[in-house]
């Protein structure tokens, strides 16, 4: 009797009461954005992949293990460890998607090893991820995080640099081979992968910040305290990860800039000023116009201000505005 | 026209990404309400900055606060430029909604940042307001 007591009955969950419009925005983003591996025609990066050199293929292989693991986390200790301190039902019910979504990604991986490469190389590389323990110290910082009976807010802090920085180290392979025109498919994989890890960061951040304003001043800063010295902790070992990878091809501190980048790009979703100064976090143009193709950036205040136009306004009907 | 830049209307759902860009560039703003009960006025040219929830495909890129702001057809034609906010991480409908806004209303896309901002382009937004200001004030004789 006394344990049947203790058993808590969540309340159905009404999706026509809401308690914060955010749960069902991000909600209908996330699940219209639904994809699985299979939409995309890996296959087609054959030839491409075998214009690699032996060591660029063992580098790429190594990272997507390396990514494969931080999406394990994600899925199985990560967003599932978020869920007991949701404030709202919706909220829990957003985080089994972004859970299901990071198994999605992880699943992804090993469609692009079973596509491009062997099983002894697939095998290896598993091994490698298991032995680095560059990618082990940051895989035990998080966790150390997530274990229970934790601050449900650093949990929220560790789980949004997951999601908006410990990714990019490795992310930032598939889109350098995308701007060299090679492994095209599987950078658009990437990409889908890139798209949720961004709404994922955005919406705990968003959540973060719900918790963080109702906090007294003191505790605050004592938060923030803790967040931007995890951030320096994860720093370190992404450097160190880094060197490890790229120094081979010559690309560390190109990876370092977009690491910096991101960095400051997470404290923004905390809600949070940027840590890394602009000299140091300009990234190379040819990695953003990798990631986000066809969004030709209109730079008019860059340019000569003296040659603005006003345009005219055209005269539409009310319901021409059907954005 | 007082002071020396356009005035600047923008949205800021409550993540508060815009609305801690405008903080920080130091020039009076108008919020555009997230009720769209209520509705924020201009009587003068003014920039809108505008973030971006798009889907992948682009739906929904430009806030429904906003499309409701710039249904009024004489709020429409004070519109004088717009700044488009999003991420990148979202491929090519990353900062959609400004171009979509530029598209419709045939008024320049003046420029495109991330999230809340970096300090460089804070100043690039503030020295691209003030010269477009003096720009406005020299041709509304």
């Amino acid at each position: 009797m006394n344990d049947l007591t203790k058993i808590r009955i969540p309340r159905a969950i009404n999706w026509n009461r809401l308690e914060d419009d955010k749960d069902l925005e991000v909600w209908n983003r996330l699940t219209v954005n639904f994809w699985l591996p299979e939409k995309v025609p890996l296959s087609n990066d054959i030839p491409s992949w075998n214009t690699l050199t032996d060591e660029e293929q063992l580098l790429t292989i190594r990272v997507f293990t390396g990514l494969t693991l931080l999406d394990t986390i994600q899925n199985t200790v990560g967003a599932p460890s978020l869920m007991p301190d949701a404030i709202t039902p919706h909220e829990e019910a957003v985080l089994t998607n972004i859970s299901f979504m990071e198994a999605v990604h992880a699943r992804s991986y090993s469609s692009i090893f079973s596509t491009l490469c062997a099983t002894k190389d697939i095998d290896e590389a598993f091994r490698w991820s298991e032995e680095n323990p560059h990618l082990q110290a940051k895989a035990e910082a998080i966790l150390r995080t997530y274990a229970p009976g934790n601050d449900p807010l650093k949990r929220k802090i560790a789980s949004v640099f997951l999601e908006s920085f410990l990714f990019y180290s490795g992310f930032y392979l598939p889109m350098f081979w995308s701007s060299r025109a090679k492994l095209t498919n599987t950078a658009d994989l990437i990409r889908l992968i890139i798209r949720d890890e961004a709404v994922h960061g955005y919406y705990i951040g968003y959540k973060f910040q719900r918790g963080y304003e109702k906090l007294p001043e003191e505790e605050q800063l004592a938060l923030k305290d803790y967040a931007f010295s995890l951030l320096f902790e994860l720093y370190e070992i992404e450097s160190q990860y880094t060197e490890e990878l790229y120094d081979s091809i010559g690309l560390t501190e190109d990876v370092k800039i977009f690491l910096h980048y991101n960095a400051n790009k997470a404290l923004q979703n905390l809600g949070f000023e940027a840590l890394f100064p602009p000299e140091v976090s300009e990234v190379n143009p040819a990695i953003l116009a990798a990631l986000s193709p066809d969004s030709e950036n209109h730079d008019f205040f860059s340019g000569s201000g003296s040659s603005y136009v006003i345009g005219k306004a055209v005269a539409t009907e009310d319901e021409d505005w059907d954005f | 026209m007082v002071g020396s830049t356009p005035t600047l209307v923008y949205f800021s759902s409550k993540s508060g990404n815009t609305h801690r860009f405008v903080s920080r560039l130091g020039i009076d703003a108008v919020r555009i309400p997230l009720s769209v009960d209520h509705i924020a006025d201009v009587a003068e040219p003014y920039v809108l900055i505008c973030p971006t929830y798009a889907d992948g495909e682009g739906r929904g890129a430009v806030p429904k606060q906003v499309i409701h702001f710039l249904n009024d057809p004489e709020r429409r034609a004070r519109l004088t430029g717009v700044i488009g906010t999003g991420n990148r991480n979202f491929g090519a409908t990353y900062a959609l909604s400004g171009r979509i806004i530029a598209r419709k209303c045939n008024v320049p896309q003046l420029y495109s940042f991330e999230l809340a901002g970096t300090e460089n382009d804070i100043l690039r937004v503030r020295q691209g307001l003030e010269t477009l200001g003096r720009h406005l004030c020299s041709t509304a004789l």
